[in-house]
């Protein structure tokens, strides 16, 4: 994969120990997951004489995207990477369902309900002909009142949606009618 | 065939709504009915702003592009701090004033409606950017349109007092929705090519979807044929320029200021 280049640069790290640097790198506003497991690193690459970081937005205006960009470039060079660079990239555009599954245990254990598996598809890259198009029709809506979210601290499901939003844009504010605590649930997008 | 300037003017349409929608939303920062609610209208405008800098960096690119240009567009905050009122190509619903709650939310649903259906046309677009960035926001604008559709719902069939005002809220505002659908040249050039979405079309699906809820919401549907026009043509409301000199102020005192 970076063998034409790898003679360039004979003691640069490789592709797995730039994967070990960012999967140390923690979410800035849930720092007990990191940006890998958040599935928003969707790929690295060497081109062009430096590494390609590609990184996904999770929602649009999400104030911790510049915050993130900034963890992972101090990452990359503390690692010993030299030349590198942060590349946006919007499809397909992420979901929920990319969060790693160990994950979604550590958020619960942290107080925030994990988003449901596989709740939310996705577009895709689909191929037609010679050219890529995004392909959104198994996007589907998301009914928050269908969901039945359970306490991460009680594991009751009698809770119920306190406001569609909450203290990020990725989490909804709900409370548990058993333990009457409120938490956060990590809506399925 | 549609010009680069048509491009970058359809662009901007797109940027400048949802920039000019955002900075109405935060004016509630503080000031929701309750803190849920401040923070879930705070939070919509989070989502906009993101939408809005997304379409205002390609247009920069756009206009990098265009010949005769040195190269480099407008920057995202040159786009959304140093234009006059004029060169804001808004709809006009965007920057009607907030009003009180039953206002807010009867401005946010009608452009929900239309932003959704409208994202799911862009989302197909041929051009490959359009198309990425309105799959990456339909997302975020399809619970959008959720959320403020249940708050039609939750007021118009509410106290005698909320109905009243969620009924208010829909008609004064109703004026404003014509212009979501009126397709000028610029539209039609790029939608002939696949690039912008032929915005009358749009128009059975939204009023279904606004006869739906309203009836849901025991509202009656206005039925006022009168429309304003003119923001996508940079022709806008008295209020555009208030909300522009409390939202510019600092970049133009200050130009180039950065955090």
């Amino acid at each position: 994969m970076v063998s034409s280049a790898s003679s360039a640069v004979a003691d640069r790290p490789g592709v797995a120990a730039i994967w070990r640097a960012l999967a140390a790198v923690p979410d800035p506003e849930i720092p007990v997951i990191s940006v890998v497991d958040l599935g928003i690193i969707r790929g690295v690459e060497w081109r062009d004489e430096e590494w390609v970081i590609s990184v996904t937005p999770t929602y649009s205006g999400c104030p911790a995207t510049e915050v993130i960009a900034g963890d992972i470039g101090r990452a990359l060079v503390a690692a010993g990477v030299a030349r590198f660079r942060i590349e946006t990239r919007l499809a397909p555009a992420w979901t929920t369902d990319w969060i790693a599954p160990d994950a979604r245990q550590r958020l619960a254990d942290y107080g925030i309900a994990p988003p449901g598996a596989g709740t939310v598809v996705s577009s895709q890259i689909g191929q037609t002909g010679q050219t890529s198009r995004i392909d959104i029709s198994a996007l589907h809506r998301y009914r928050s009142e269908a969901a039945n979210v359970p306490c991460p601290r009680c594991n009751s499901t009698r809770t119920r949606q306190q406001s569609r939003y909450g203290s990020t844009p990725c989490k909804a504010q709900y409370r548990c009618d058993d333990c009457l605590e409120p938490f956060d649930y990590f809506k399925p997008h | 065939m549609a010009s680069d300037q048509q491009l970058l003017d359809y662009v901007l349409r797109l940027a400048d709504s949802d920039l000019i929608l955002a900075q109405r939303l935060g004016e509630w920062v503080g000031h929701g009915p309750v803190l849920e609610e401040d923070i879930a209208l705070t939070n919509v405008g989070l989502d906009l702003l993101g939408q809005a800098r997304l379409w205002f960096a390609y247009a920069g690119e756009v206009e990098g592009r265009q010949v005769g240009s040195s190269g480099a567009g407008r920057s995202e905050d040159e786009f959304a701090y140093m234009r006059e009122g004029g060169g804001f190509r808004n709809l006009l619903l965007a920057e009607q004033p907030n009003g009180n709650y039953a206002d807010t939310t009867a401005r946010q649903f009608y452009f929900d409606v239309w932003h959704e259906l409208l994202l799911r046309n862009l989302a197909v677009s041929r051009d490959r950017r359009i198309a990425e960035i309105a799959a990456k926001a339909l997302k975020e604008v399809m619970y959008h349109a959720e959320r403020s559709a249940d708050w039609v719902i939750r007021l118009g069939d509410g106290t005698e007092l909320s109905h009243t005002r969620m009924q208010s809220g829909i008609d004064d505002l109703w004026m404003y929705t014509g212009e979501m659908f009126a397709a000028d040249d610029t539209d039609l050039a790029l939608a002939a090519e696949g690039v912008a979405a032929d915005v009358g079309a749009l128009l059975p699906a939204w009023r279904d979807r606004v006869a739906a809820v309203l009836d849901l919401a025991t509202l009656t549907m206005p039925s006022a044929a009168w429309m304003q026009r003119g923001g996508k043509q940079g022709v806008h409301s008295e209020h555009l320029g208030h909300l522009l000199a409390e939202m510019q102020s600092l970049q133009r005192a200050h130009p180039g200021a950065q955090w």
